[in-house]
């Protein structure tokens, strides 16, 4: 219970300076910020294993390192958000946007370490209701203001496809606990129905295919942190959890749901792989990346053991650095050319920026899964914990997924080392979080996984 | 002549609200009008709930603390996502949802 309270002192400390401090207080509030995550970190770095309330709240040692790495991951997204907080529009509402993150990371807390649906559903709730706020940040522009309608209509109705599934469950059940539901779970076509509707609702959270429509909409319209924000840290939390769920509590159905997965998997790494190649917007681009990650990231739900569950923290520890990376460098971008966020404006962008250029490049291979960057050895954990399992074609179709996702990271990076240019983004000075943001970054990409103490330590909870 | 009303009757209901909620979804052009079929869709779910818990576990509370927790949330997505829907309207002059179509691809 530890990280939560130390979580909510934090909210109430920035609540209360935002209150106080004299406009304009973004930059201090961005300092505040930063050192009191640097502490929550710090505070929170030791795992525990704690069940309280009667087993409704239950962190195992596993979840207490989720919850320390998206901390981790956030503290990232505070790093990069500077800029753009620092703008016309946005400058008086810093606070606003600290606090809603903040609220949203206290949901992804209580939702991985539920121990009942009912603090699951709270928690959920309480990660998505702030996101939709963070991403119609941007009052005055348009297609924030559309991507917010459209997220909060997928994600209410995900949630009550979702509820109606655990009302089942409750049902033919009699219980909300994890504890107790694999006895009361026997695989009746009710429990069925009620998985698969569950299941649909945390799809729609994890952006899979067919529940994916809402994503390039919602990651295009979003302010650029926010895109980054909610493409890794959400993503990462909603994964962990419906591992922990999967796992914990629909374990009298294992054979069922790992065909449901099989099939979504292929289904979802496939087509994002196919729409990514035809876009032109990078936001947008990078939100079928996300859509195709996160299939990866089911396949180590998929393997359902001990090695898959550790195969799935570290994917979500190297997703995090190469994909904040690439969100810093395109919100960076972004921020220096007003708002461009096609792969034009990165034409010849190695001329003028090469660190910038050298960061994306290697984040980009992170993402693709090139040796002896992190993302080759997270996919082929994720690759050998389903193998293990058994499910060999799947993992047959994820490799070859692999090689096609190859070819459009390695466009973005065509396009910054060879397309020529007259004009290419001139040269600039990003701030110095930023700078450091993307340092962390490019230093997880490189050692994460050459350390292979990482994953061992991972192993260990 | 008198009626007992079973679960079954109630799970009825609750299934139809359910499932209209999901055809308003798919088919209606308004936001407002999404919005008022996902709380159809909520509201069935509440039923659901409170009626497994008083119906077929009468000891326990679960079920009902489960809908008063659903009807607190529905609430506040709702105010939420009203003020966004607000928000689009000034933005675009329209809530019809084949008028905000500027993201796709």
């Amino acid at each position: 219970m530890q990280a939560e309270i130390s979580l909510a002192v934090i909210l109430i400390i920035i609540l209360l300076a935002d209150l106080i401090l004299k406009a304009p207080h973004h930059k201090a509030l961005q300092t505040l910020t930063c050192t009191l995550m640097v502490v929550q970190l710090i505070l929170n770095l030791v795992p525990v294993n704690q069940e309280l309330f009667g087993g409704m709240y239950n962190s195992t040692t596993m979840a207490s390192v989720v919850k320390t790495i998206l901390t981790a991951g956030t503290l990232l997204v505070f790093m990069q958000s500077g800029r753009w907080l620092s703008g016309e529009d946005t400058r008086h509402k810093a606070g606003e946007f600290y606090l809603l993150t903040l609220s949203t990371l206290l949901g992804m807390y209580f939702m991985v370490s539920a121990g009942s649906f009912i603090l699951f559903y709270v928690g959920l709730e309480l990660a998505s209701i702030p996101m939709v706020c963070l991403i119609a940040f941007d009052k005055y522009r348009h297609h924030s203001a559309e991507a917010g309608a459209k997220f909060i209509l997928s994600s209410m109705f995900s949630s009550a496809l979702m509820l109606y599934g655990l009302s089942l469950v409750y049902g033919t059940c009699g219980t909300t606990y994890f504890a107790d539901l694999p006895q009361a779970l026997t695989g009746t076509p009710l429990q069925l129905m009620a998985m698969v509707f569950f299941f649909a609702g945390l799809g729609f959270k994890l952006s899979l295919v067919p529940f994916h429509m809402w994503t390039p909409d919602a990651y295009q319209g979003a302010p650029t942190p926010v895109s980054g924000y909610l493409s890794v840290i959400s993503k990462g939390a909603a994964a962990f959890a419906l591992m922990n769920i999967l796992l914990k509590v629909f374990t009298p159905m294992t054979e069922e749901w790992g065909l449901m997965l099989s099939v979504t998997i292929v289904l979802t790494i496939t087509i994002a792989n196919v729409f990514a190649i035809l876009q032109q917007d990078l936001k947008r681009f990078m939100a079928y990346s996300s859509i195709s990650q996160a299939g990866y990231i089911l396949l180590a739900v998929l393997a359902g053991s001990e090695q898959g569950m550790t195969a799935l923290v570290y994917y979500i520890v190297v997703y995090i650095v190469a994909n904040l990376a690439v969100f810093g460098v395109i919100g960076a971008v972004e921020q220096q050319t007003n708002g461009r966020v096609d792969r034009e404006a990165y034409n010849g962008l190695y001329q003028t920026n090469p660190k910038l250029s050298f960061v994306m490049t290697l984040a980009l291979f992170s993402l693709a899964g090139i040796p002896p960057f992190a993302g080759f050895f997270s996919k082929f954990f994720v690759f050998a914990s389903a193998f293990h399992t058994g499910y060999w074609l799947v993992v047959f179709l994820a490799l070859v997924n692999t090689i096609i996702s190859l070819y459009y990271y390695l466009l973005i990076v065509k396009a910054m080392y060879i397309t020529p240019n007259e004009h290419p983004v001139p040269a600039f000075r990003s701030s110095a979080l930023m700078r450091t943001s993307l340092v962390v970054c490019l230093i997880g990409i490189v050692l994460l996984g050459i350390c292979s103490g990482v994953y061992q330590w991972i192993d260990k909870f | 002549m008198e009626i007992e009303i079973h679960v079954i009757h109630y799970l009825v209901i609750s299934t139809v609200m359910m499932f209209c909620g999901v055809y308003g979804f798919f088919t209606r052009k308004n936001l407002l009008a999404l919005l008022i079929s996902v709380e159809l869709m909520l509201n069935a779910t509440n039923i659901n709930f409170a009626v497994f818990n008083r119906y077929l576990f009468p000891g326990q509370l679960e079920g009902h603390f489960f809908s008063l927790f659903g009807i607190a949330i529905a609430a506040a997505e709702t105010a939420v996502a009203i003020a966004i829907i607000i928000n689009v309207y000034r933005n675009v002059k329209h809530i019809l949802t084949d008028d905000i179509t500027d993201l796709k691809g």
